[in-house]
């Protein structure tokens, strides 16, 4: 999909136009509440965001019972920590070892555990990933600086349904005796769809 | 329908390029599109299928001419005119010109609070037993309607394995178009590579897709 913006310049462009009339209408009419647009764009804009899976992913880390749960039942053992919701309904966890890479992708869309990662990025939506991560993963890996073992098993899933997926991914070395908040830092994004990996312990040293 | 939308193995889109730092949204109008689509989709006037639908269900040029954001507002603004709610002579005016029909449900800020914390889930009671258990192997169908589907074209008449079973849920190609909600079991069919994208390809990948039990055939 096209990567232009219309945000630059004062004047409206078509896209904000259109925008600005339809709210108007729609609200004229009755159809929506403005203090109802205003929740929906703060919770996705401020409150639900990768910050809700690296505690996941630092909680599985270093609790042995956590990391069983959430592989047996993802969806049960992440709403236990309260990210439950939209876009999150059926939550599967997938494990990345040594051996075995998991990458997540919506080849139709742009479908995305909203509850733990928030809305997804422009990129993970765009024509280029969506078209090679199914075909390609090393190629997309290498765009994002990723080079795996060759004999890495790498397992890409497409959700075409409404079952959504968070990658685990493998605990960095060096963090031995680490607290979940400190291990949760360590968390990124992009090693939860499993096109990066957790940071190492000096990436984030202050 | 096979549009331009179902991308899975298309060459010539160059590579993926991350955003440092990147913003929830790039523009306010993208906040207010994306606000706007989830609180006129909770009025149940449409369901999330024919929400799919409605952004797919473009000619190529138009879909890839056009911004994530962009998109949505094409099918925001399709499905409400399709529906009777608001006209283009409106959209073109920015301003209502005819009279509200009434809605059942309007989305307020506790109802916008509930959508966001249950969502909607598409679990439902099985009709029937499951055709298929974890292992079995499985061949797509080759099926090519020219109406919603979730099974991309780069799964079609290829052989895998089921390695989940997720019980039974709303049929998105029956539903996006009214047909109700047609629970059907869906399963995660897993594929070696190499039965997708030919010997030349990496044998260590393998690709899964969830499948609804009528894109499956026993293999």
């Amino acid at each position: 999909m096209a990567h232009h913006d219309h945000d630059h310049g004062s004047e409206l462009s078509e896209t904000q136009r259109r925008v600005r009339a339809l709210e108007t209408i729609l609200t004229e009419k009755g159809y929506v509440d403005p203090a109802a647009l205003d929740v929906l764009i703060e919770t996705y804009e401020t409150k639900v965001g990768p910050h809700n899976g690296a505690r996941v992913v630092a909680k599985a880390w270093v609790d042995p019972e956590f990391r069983a749960w959430l592989f047996a039942d993802g969806g049960a053992a992440i709403t236990s920590l309260g990210y439950v919701g939209r876009q999150g309904e059926n939550v599967v966890a997938l494990e990345n070892t040594p051996d075995v890479h998991n990458m997540v992708v919506c080849t139709l869309c742009s479908c995305y555990p909203w509850p733990v990662l928030g809305l997804p990025p422009v990129w993970y939506k765009s024509a280029p990933y969506r078209s090679r991560a199914v075909s390609d993963p090393r190629g997309v890996l290498r765009d994002f600086g990723v080079e795996l073992p060759e004999d890495t098993e790498i397992r890409v899933w497409d959700s075409t349904a409404e079952l959504r997926y968070l990658v685990v991914p493998v605990r960095p070395e060096g963090t031995e005796g680490w607290s979940e908040d400190d291990l949760a830092a360590l968390v990124t994004r992009d090693s939860m769809i499993g096109t990066g990996l957790a940071a190492r312990p000096e990436q984030v040293a202050a | 329908m096979n549009g331009v939308h179902d991308m899975g193995g298309m060459h010539g889109f160059g590579p993926v390029e991350p955003e440092p730092d990147e913003p929830v949204f790039h523009a306010d109008w993208e906040r207010r599109a994306f606000a706007l689509t989830l609180a006129m989709g909770g009025t149940g006037q449409w369901t999330i299928d024919a929400s799919r639908f409605a952004r797919e269900d473009w000619a190529p040029p138009e879909y890839l001419g056009r911004t994530y954001y962009e998109m949505w507002l094409a099918g925001l603004e399709r499905l409400l005119a399709e529906r009777g709610l608001v006209s283009g002579d409106e959209v073109e005016a920015g301003r209502p010109l005819h009279p509200a029909r009434p809605l059942d449900r309007v989305v307020d800020a506790p109802a916008a609070m509930r959508m966001v914390r249950s969502g909607g889930p598409s679990n439902r009671e099985a009709p029937r037993p499951a055709a298929f258990a974890t292992g079995d192997r499985v061949r797509t169908r080759n099926l090519n309607p020219p109406t919603h589907t979730r099974l991309p074209r780069y799964v079609r008449g290829k052989v895998g394995t089921v390695v989940l079973v997720h019980g039974a849920h709303v049929f998105p190609d029956v539903n996006a178009h009214g047909g109700g909600e047609d629970p059907q079991w869906l399963y995660t069919v897993r594929f070696a590579g190499r039965d997708l994208w030919g010997p030349d390809s990496d044998p260590t990948v393998s690709v899964s897709f969830d499948a609804f039990e009528p894109y499956l055939e026993a293999a």
